[in-house]
């Protein structure tokens, strides 16, 4: 009993730990903020290699979440926030690219690939066949 | 046919090792700007020094650096003296105090020299996200006609001058 209130101390500390230490924003209606999420999810912090804005802590990413808010609150679409980064950060905030002639090759190249391998993969299946064929006879 | 067959993996490897070579040595943060061969945005910015409203009229008509710095921005001190320089030898820099507090800005001048032509305050930094810059210090080679020609990320140093020299000259 004499310890009940170190455990709740830790776990108030494990608990918050686990939490990330963003703005807290205020939204008219859930869609509003399951959008924010999804935007901030989806795009990518122009500061960082490999985090979106959610993520990052770097001042640019924290002054863009703010800028989806506002945008979102003003009643812009997802497809105008996603242009207005785009116009200014260029596709590298994309996490999912357009599909277009340069991404032709990122989007469709593994399943050409994964063609690719499976007709080897039949090929060579057909001829073990055949051989063990022979060798049976 | 066999031969050639056992040769593939050889050149498969060949061919990566070339296209990994080739990206050796390339920096990994580098990121072309969204704004190459564009106006330079509209603003309204607060002049430092007149404490006035300023429009995109006020900007230079011929080529011209544009510098995001702030006095919380470690390289921005360090590049610093070179801006001096660059302005000595008749460069026009318009200096952008990004997300900066004014009197801090305007103690930093008065210490170590002003190599601005101008310089705005972009509070907010609402401006730094029209211009698509990812921190400071950052700058921008604009053209006479306001037309974004280039833009480093970083310190500024002889270096970095020679390639922005040439786009100043175009």
């Amino acid at each position: 009993m004499r310890y009940l209130h170190w455990l709740v101390l830790m776990i108030g500390v494990v608990v918050s730990l686990g939490t990330t230490a963003n703005e807290i924003r205020e939204f008219e209606s859930p869609t509003l903020e399951q959008r924010y999420y999804a935007l901030i999810e989806e795009l990518r912090c122009p500061k960082c290699q490999n985090q979106n804005l959610e993520d990052s802590n770097a001042g640019i990413a924290v002054d863009l979440r703010g800028q989806v808010y506002e945008m979102i609150i003003a009643g812009q679409t997802d497809q105008q926030i996603i242009d207005y980064m785009v116009a200014r950060y260029g596709e590298f905030v994309l996490y999912r690219p357009a599909h277009k002639q340069s991404t032709l090759l990122l989007w469709y190249g593994p399943f050409a690939l994964l063609f690719i391998g499976a007709g080897i993969f039949v090929l060579i299946m057909m001829r073990n066949r055949r051989t063990a064929k022979e060798l049976d006879g | 046919m066999r031969k050639l067959l056992f040769g593939l993996p050889l050149m498969a490897f060949i061919a990566l090792g070339i296209v990994f070579y080739q990206q050796l040595g390339k920096d990994t943060e580098y990121m072309p700007s969204a704004l190459i061969g564009k106006q330079v945005p509209d603003f309204q910015l607060i002049d430092l020094s007149s404490n006035t409203v300023t429009t995109n009229e006020a900007l230079p008509d011929t080529p011209y650096l544009m510098n995001f710095w702030a006095t919380w921005c470690p390289s921005c001190s360090a590049e610093h003296a070179y801006l001096g320089e660059l302005a000595e030898q008749g460069v026009n820099i318009v200096g952008i105090d990004y997300k900066d507090e004014t009197e801090a800005a305007k103690k930093w001048l008065a210490e170590r020299g002003n190599p601005y032509s101008m310089v705005l305050t972009d509070e907010m930094g609402h401006f730094g996200v029209d211009m698509g810059i990812t921190g400071a210090p950052e700058t921008f080679v604009i053209s006479g006609d306001g037309v974004v020609l280039y833009r480093h990320q970083g310190v500024v140093n002889a270096e970095v001058w020679k390639t922005l020299k040439g786009y100043m000259q175009r």
